[in-house]
């Protein structure tokens, strides 16, 4: 056979040549001159818009790509990829899991530029810091009143009150192992009350589950929604839910609220260490802060005061008294007793 | 027939075509071994290692079976794919019945009505379900009281999910009737219903079982439906993603991958039986049954079909209605917030565009190999050994859940000493798993197309010295052009809405719609996550409608020889 059919035959199959060409489109980089940062995190989606646009437009040539999930799921990606770690760095996740990886060495030391400027309570005691933190948040009940109303249900003011049998079925919260609110919420009660008491009163809560939600928003949204009388979540999604016209009370109870802290560190082993180092020094800055300010009441940065229209007011004074290593270093074990007594009745995930 | 190409002498030098022809099905069996086979293998063996990925036997089942937590999904996941199965059969007959053994009217429209569901992720009809029957739904009081969260809804959104495969399955085998035996039955005196009984029912009878395979393994592997609605009740689909996706425990996962494996292989092995069973019934001499229309029982099939083709509009309205809503109770205003997905999802509408990129992809890629993988398997010879691994691979991928082959993916193309780990995180892996997930249906339509051309033109060409690429490109290509088109559709429209093969293997950039609906789902975003899935379901019937008019002007066009 002459050499030109031969070339003849491929050009009509076509198929190696087509399949390599397009293998090659497919896996060819999105865009080459930007530098692209690898950002984990389990800030709230809608806030993640707002943060990239603020960082890039004060660093042109750096892009984030988020990668986003709840703060259980992402604190396993992250130990699991440990050996191979494929974030740059973590830009909002619960300080309790931070402290777990900083535990087992995975944060690259770094103090940002300007981070001694932080409240005291807000950064690492070390020097150079590991993470720096954002923003307190803390586990409220959003209470539909309309749905309250027509099944003639009281309001919770305790979080004893949410053993009320009346409540049966009609309460949601996150599950502590998907959702960062979630596990701070199950930590202060087993910080106020003691472990055995503390599980003995979940124990009996959880007759009044009605389900466990994967994130940490979703109990707020789907009591807004009416959908369950109340949901047990976080104080930003629902003053935000409020503020947008859902018939809900956001209820801090008397005991106090659980809280943790959102926080910054970049990742050991990045190829991006200079470029995630520049993220690190702008989460620290007060532009930044005011960001996190525009949804929490309580930040790092000294002398921000905004409270978000529907936050609930004197929210500082309401937060438990925390120990933030302890949750740190019990977490696994919290999570997998929970699990063991509870899981059976949880969304998936 | 089939061995009049055979003409090659033996011993006789290879020509240059068939040493191509040659090569082209080795690439052809070292691409279904990338794309399925080790990755399988991968997955098998790491459900008997330990995190460390030491050999570890069969410890991670023993874990897995003393924990009755994960072990009753197991049951959970039989129950409610037999009842789905129980729910689904008994209707898709009637329906079946209806379309093709009576004179009912608008057959057309009910046929094309039953097809809504192939169009939309198994999550949309769940969501709707929740707008339906939910805490807030419409049709609440319907229930009594029962939740909708849980087996019922998983149930009732999979018997949505399944009808049309069921009825596709079913109408073929009531459509390969012998009208002489209803004939011969009618003028032995027998009743109507003895017909039925002993004429129609044992005609049918490998297909009905057909069907219940195929809608009881639906059931088992779907993940859509139970992430959404199935609420404290937990299946083997929703625990795979747990331990994987919510645990990062790939171990316990593999195992659990394995057990939703085992079913899915065992009904496909009794359904391929079976079928063979369906294929040995037709005779050549049979004569088509031409229903006579009886107005009272036509006007009753009407309304049987009516019956159940409202719930399948009516699910797909109240999603479209659910998407439309402000703030679901209590502003029942219409607007198109919940389009905006910027509000919802990190990515706004790159997913959506994603999706159509993974589609388009899909289709153009996957109908290019699996058409020209079953003509090299068809029409070329040589290399036997390897065809018959070709062909086992080729029809393993129908065994396969999707999500089984995702977590497979996972640990074949992340592994560090793979080469073509840096596939890992591109589009260009979304697409390799979903042509492998779809690859079987699109291998048989292909063969069958294939099969119905004379093994002569192979053997005309080759007394002419025409390579064999060039009667595929001239006649084969352009005569089969409208089976290529069905491949080319079916794949579009599968990697639209597929959630189980690619949510473990997207990244932020190439996140696609079907996995935003499972994320705004998440959150709370039932209206959003509507939304999404509701895009999904324009674009599919989009293509869906384009495809009838294509169809239509090359059946004009290039079908013109088969009409004498």
């Amino acid at each position: 056979m002459p050499e030109g059919s031969l070339r003849g035959a491929l050009n009509r199959l076509g198929i190696v040549v087509v399949l390599l060409a397009l293998a090659g489109g497919l896996t060819a980089p999105v865009s080459a001159q930007a530098v692209r940062l690898t950002v984990y995190t389990a800030l709230e989606n809608d806030q993640l818009g707002p943060y990239k646009a603020a960082f890039e437009a004060d660093n042109p040539g750096v892009i984030i790509d988020w990668v986003r999930d709840s703060t259980g799921i992402i604190t396993a990606r992250i130990l699991a990829e440990r050996q191979n770690p494929r974030a740059d760095i973590i830009w909002g996740l619960g300080v309790t899991s931070m402290l777990v990886f900083d535990d087992q060495n995975m944060l690259q030391p770094y103090t940002p530029r300007g981070a001694t400027e932080l409240k005291p309570a807000f950064r690492d005691t070390k020097s150079p810091m590991t993470w720096t933190g954002m923003d307190a948040w803390l586990s409220v009940i959003c209470y539909n009143t309309v749905e309250a109303k027509r099944r003639g249900l009281r309001a919770p003011f305790t979080w004893q009150d949410l053993l009320n049998p009346a409540y049966k079925g009609r309460i949601v919260m996150p599950n502590p192992a998907s959702s960062g609110t979630g596990y701070l919420t199950i930590a202060a009660w087993l910080q106020i009350l003691g472990e055995e008491k503390g599980w003995a009163f979940m124990d009996k809560l959880h007759d009044n589950i009605g389900t466990y939600l994967h994130s940490g928003t979703a109990p707020c949204v789907r009591a807004a929604q009416g959908e369950y009388a109340m949901g047990i979540g976080f104080d930003a999604r629902g003053a935000l839910l409020k503020s947008q016209g859902a018939p809900i009370e956001v209820i801090i109870p008397k005991e106090g609220a659980g809280w943790d802290m959102e926080a910054t560190g970049i990742m050991r082993g990045t190829r991006n260490l200079a470029t995630a180092q520049r993220l690190a020094d702008w989460t620290v800055t007060r532009k930044a802060n005011e960001l996190y300010n525009s949804w929490y009441s309580i930040v790092a940065y000294p002398g921000l005061t905004n409270v978000p229209p529907f936050y609930p007011p004197n929210a500082e004074k309401q937060m438990v008294k925390n120990d933030l290593l302890w949750m740190a270093k019990n977490r696994e074990r919290i999570l997998s007793e929970w699990s063991r007594r509870y899981d059976v009745k949880s969304a998936p995930r | 027939m089939a061995t009049a190409v055979a003409v090659v002498p033996a011993r006789r030098k290879l020509a240059r075509d068939e040493w191509i022809a040659r090569m082209a099905v080795v690439a052809l069996a070292l691409w279904l071994l990338v794309a399925v086979a080790l990755p399988l293998w991968a997955l098998l063996s790491k459900s008997f290692q330990n995190r460390d990925g030491v050999f570890v036997g069969l410890a991670n089942y023993a874990t897995y079976f003393s924990n009755p937590a994960l072990f009753s999904s197991f049951w959970n996941s039989i129950v409610v794919a037999a009842i789905a199965t129980a729910v689904v059969l008994p209707a898709a007959f009637a329906y079946a019945y209806a379309l093709t053994r009576t004179a009912m009217k608008a057959k057309g429209l009910f046929n094309a009505l039953a097809q809504i569901p192939i169009l939309a992720p198994s999550l949309l009809p769940a969501i709707a379900l929740i707008y339906l029957f939910g805490n807030q739904g419409l049709l609440r009081g319907l229930l009594f009281g029962q939740s909708i969260y849980g087996p019922l809804g998983i149930v009732i959104a999979e018997a949505f999910y399944t009808f049309p495969h069921a009825l596709l399955i079913l109408v073929t085998a009531l459509t390969t009737a012998d009208a002489r035996l209803y004939e011969s039955a009618a003028a032995l005196g027998a009743s109507p219903r003895r017909i039925f009984l002993t004429v129609t029912l044992p005609g049918a009878r490998y297909g009905i079982l057909s069907a219940a395979l195929v809608v009881f393994t639906l059931v088992v592997t779907d993940f859509g439906a139970p992430k959404v609605i199935g609420g404290r009740f937990n299946v083997l689909a929703t625990d795979v993603y747990k331990q994987v996706v919510g645990q990062q425990n790939f171990q316990i996962g593999a195992v659990v991958a394995m057990m939703l494996l085992a079913p899915a292989v065992l009904s496909f092995a009794a359904e391929r039986f079976v079928r063979r069973k369906q294929m040995a019934q037709l005779t050549a001499q049979a004569v088509p049954l031409v229903p006579k229309p009886q107005p009272l029982g036509d006007g009753a099939f009407l309304g049987l079909c009516a019956l159940v083709a409202i719930p399948i509009v009516g699910i797909l309205a109240t999603a479209a209605f659910a998407s439309l809503i402000k703030f679901w109770p209590y502003n029942l205003a219409l607007s198109l917030r919940n389009y905006n997905f910027g509000n919802f999802e990190t990515a706004g509408w790159l997913p959506y565009w994603n999706s159509l990129r993974l589609a388009g992809w899909t289709a153009v890629i996957g109908t290019a190999l699996i058409f020209t993988g079953a003509y090299l398997q068809e029409k070329t010879r040589g290399l036997q050994a390897v065809r018959a691994v070709v062909q086992l691979f080729a029809m393993l991928p129908l065994a396969v859940p999707g999500l089984v082959l995702g977590i497979s993916y996972i640990f074949f193309f992340n592994h560090p000493a793979n080469p073509l780990g840096f596939l890992y995180g591109t589009m260009a892996i979304l697409v390799l798993n979903t042509i492998a997930h779809f690859y079987t249906v699109g291998h048989l339509t292909a063969t069958t197309a294939l099969k119905q051309l004379d093994s002569e033109f192979e053997a005309v060409s080759a007394s002419l010295r025409a390579p064999f690429y060039r009667t595929f490109g001239k006649v084969t290509v352009p005569v089969c052009l409208p089976a290529i088109l069905d491949i080319a559709v079916y794949m579009f429209v599968n990697a639209m809405t597929t959630v189980s093969a690619v949510i473990f293997l997207w990244v932020p950039p190439t996140r696609v719609a079907s996995i935003a609906v499972v994320y705004m789902d998440d959150a709370g975003w039932q209206g959003a996550a509507a939304a999404m899935a509701m895009m999904i379901v324009y674009t599919s019937a989009t293509v869906k409608v384009l495809h009838v008019l294509l169809a239509r002007t090359l059946d004009r066009r290039t079908q013109a020889w088969r009409r004498r």
